[in-house]
């Protein structure tokens, strides 16, 4: 059993290092942020565009610029020829899986989300699913009623996407504020029990002692907290020494209560993803947009609106992916964290918290975005 | 150890979010480009008379819900709204106009009010007419202009036939074209020499595509 001693030191590094991945991240939302203004032409710039940056993606964006412009002519070819909409949906399908890899559909929302709150792999994928058909569908109903029943203008679709987006903003700003608070708290609490000399043996004892670990904590508050470690345990889900911890810090700290993931699994876990279901998904594809209003222009709306719910597909699998990263990398550092010491839990606490911050980020820089450039939306 | 750690998760997360939020976006509109070079009667450079043509979709639409006496056509008095809003929208982003003379940056005017719209009902394409005076006309021996957007969100290019002309330029002045490149090998070449997950800092990739005008009156 190797046992670290709890100085100062470790705690300050680690302190400092989750400011890093904060800043880091901070940054990452400045530069996704930064491109999120109106449009020239009053186009539904309802994303970011950036330029190209790397080869494969410099080859992504390329193909999907190409899938993007055929588009048009397929759907005015598909008013004679049958076969022409099923190019089109294969196309829609491809430039969907392409474009989802640019910003602005909620990857990094989603992604951040999952982090934060240790989502399963499941729900990560029923998540990004749910968000992406959620952005078709939003599409769809908006052009659907604004376009196809009202005749509005492109300039009032463009201020109800810009309504609709502020809305976005703002419930993920929601979003990533709450999950900082409980994160929050959840990360101070454990940095004091690591301060306190009497938790020493508590927060330092390696995985594999995970029995004699809880012996101790018992031993000293005689709470019975054997029920919970056992399920945790079972679980793997590596929660042990944070929920342990927490547990031992209420009494001092009030409620400082994090979500456990057994919670997130049940039926309020599941209504605060449709939270950022709902966030993520509200903003409709500007691309999706054009194709609808154009689709409706030749007499073909149908067609537009398969082609747009065939994009989200595509779009879905991409953010899938991207989620299943995030959780991969995310149990990828539990385990790190779990087979080192009381440090590794404070540090998973970290990301979590930066995680967070990232969506607050997220929110805050597209929302301020929109809100510069205000004065030039519409058309 | 920690150090160790928190470098892995740092990097894992640092992938995770700060890549996609690299990633890009795509053209949404594409624009063909007509431009003129108008000079003065002493031989200065006095500004540009652009005609860009957008492509079918973002047409159809940006004329959408428009009242029009004819369905499917638009008369120039129909499109005035939008083509006044297309104006003022463009200074945003500096008309996407970017002109050197003798090597360095000149400065533009707003437009002058003579902008209109056309619809080609044929095509379904709107075209965009608008003169950008120069803030001062200029004699310049070295004239370049180029029209692009840095965001990439335009797709600029010049037309196929007659896409520059100069209008009243002295006799012994020399017009060439730079067309942007196209996309996919100049793209991947230039990219290649950025890391993939590095961006362009000073944000300019998009005027390895510009369309460059330069003018020569040596």
């Amino acid at each position: 059993m190797s046992v670290k001693i709890v100085g100062r030191r470790p705690v300050v590094h680690i302190a400092l290092l989750v400011t890093v991945i904060a800043g880091l991240l901070f940054a990452a939302g400045l530069v996704d942020g930064a491109f999120a203004q109106a449009a020239p032409f009053g186009a539904p710039r309802s994303q970011a565009p950036a330029p190209p940056v790397g080869g494969v993606l410099g080859w992504i964006f390329a193909k999907q610029a190409e899938f993007y412009r055929q588009f048009s002519s397929l759907l005015r070819a598909a008013k004679t020829d049958g076969s022409a909409a099923w190019t089109l949906f294969g196309l829609s399908f491809l430039y969907g899986i392409f474009h989802a890899a640019g910003p602005g559909h909620g990857k990094a929302v989603i992604s951040s989300y999952i982090v934060a709150n240790n989502e399963t792999w499941t729900r990560g994928v029923v998540l990004s699913f749910a968000s992406a058909l959620m952005q078709a569908l939003v599409a769809v109903v908006l052009v659907g009623m604004a376009a196809a029943v009202l005749n509005a203008t492109a300039a009032t679709m463009g201020r109800a996407v810009n309504v609709i987006e502020i809305v976005s903003y703002l419930l993920i700003i929601v979003i990533g504020v709450r999950l900082l608070w409980v994160k929050g708290r959840a990360f101070v609490a454990l940095l004091h029990m690591l301060h306190r000399p009497a938790a020493v043996g508590a927060a330092v004892t390696p995985r594999d002692h995970d029995h004699a670990h809880h012996g101790h904590a018992h031993h000293h508050h005689e709470h019975d907290h054997h029920h919970d470690h056992d399920h945790d345990h079972h679980h793997g889900e590596g929660h042990a020494h944070h929920h342990h911890a927490h547990d031992e810090e209420a009494s001092a700290w009030g409620h400082a209560h994090a979500p456990e993931p057994e919670e997130l699994a049940g039926p309020g876990g599941w209504k605060r993803g449709l939270s950022a279901v709902l966030a993520v998904g509200l903003r409709p594809c500007s691309g999706a947009i054009l194709v609808l209003v154009f689709a409706l222009a030749q007499g073909l709306f149908w067609a537009g609106v398969a082609s747009t719910f065939v994009m989200g597909i595509g779009t879905a699998i991409t953010v899938a992916l991207i989620a299943s990263i995030a959780v991969g990398a995310r149990a990828w550092a539990q385990h790190f964290a779990d087979a080192r010491s009381g440090y590794g839990m404070l540090a998973m606490r970290g990301i979590e918290v930066g995680a967070a911050v990232v969506i607050i980020a997220f929110g805050a820089l597209l929302l301020t975005g929109y809100m510069v450039t205000e004065r030039m939306v519409g058309i | 150890m920690i150090h160790r750690l928190v470098s892995y998760a740092l990097a894992a997360f640092a992938g995770l979010v700060i890549v996609p939020a690299a990633a890009q976006a795509h053209p949404h509109i594409w624009v063909t480009v007509k431009s003129e070079v108008v000079y003065g009667p002493d031989g200065t450079v006095t500004g540009v008379r652009h005609a860009w043509t957008f492509d079918d979709m973002f047409s159809v639409f940006a004329t959408q819900g428009i009242e029009s006496k004819k369905k499917g056509e638009f008369t120039r008095e129909e499109l005035a709204p939008l083509a006044e809003v297309n104006v003022t929208s463009l200074k945003e982003y500096d008309f996407f106009t970017y002109a050197k003379a003798n090597g360095k940056k000149v400065e533009f005017n707003e437009p002058l009010a003579d902008y209109y719209l056309d619809f080609n009902p044929k095509d379904t394409v709107l075209t965009l007419y608008f003169t950008l005076p120069l803030k001062a006309p200029v004699k310049a021996k070295d004239l370049t202009l180029e029209v692009y957007d840095r965001e990439f969100f335009v797709d600029f290019s010049f037309a196929e036939k007659d896409p520059v002309k100069l209008v009243g330029a002295p006799a012994h002045c020399k017009l060439s074209i730079g067309r942007p490149q196209e996309m996919g090998a100049a793209l991947s070449q230039q990219l290649s020499q950025l890391g993939a997950d590095q961006r362009d800092p000073s944000l300019t990739i998009g005027s390895e595509f510009a369309n460059k005008i330069a003018v020569k009156c040596p």
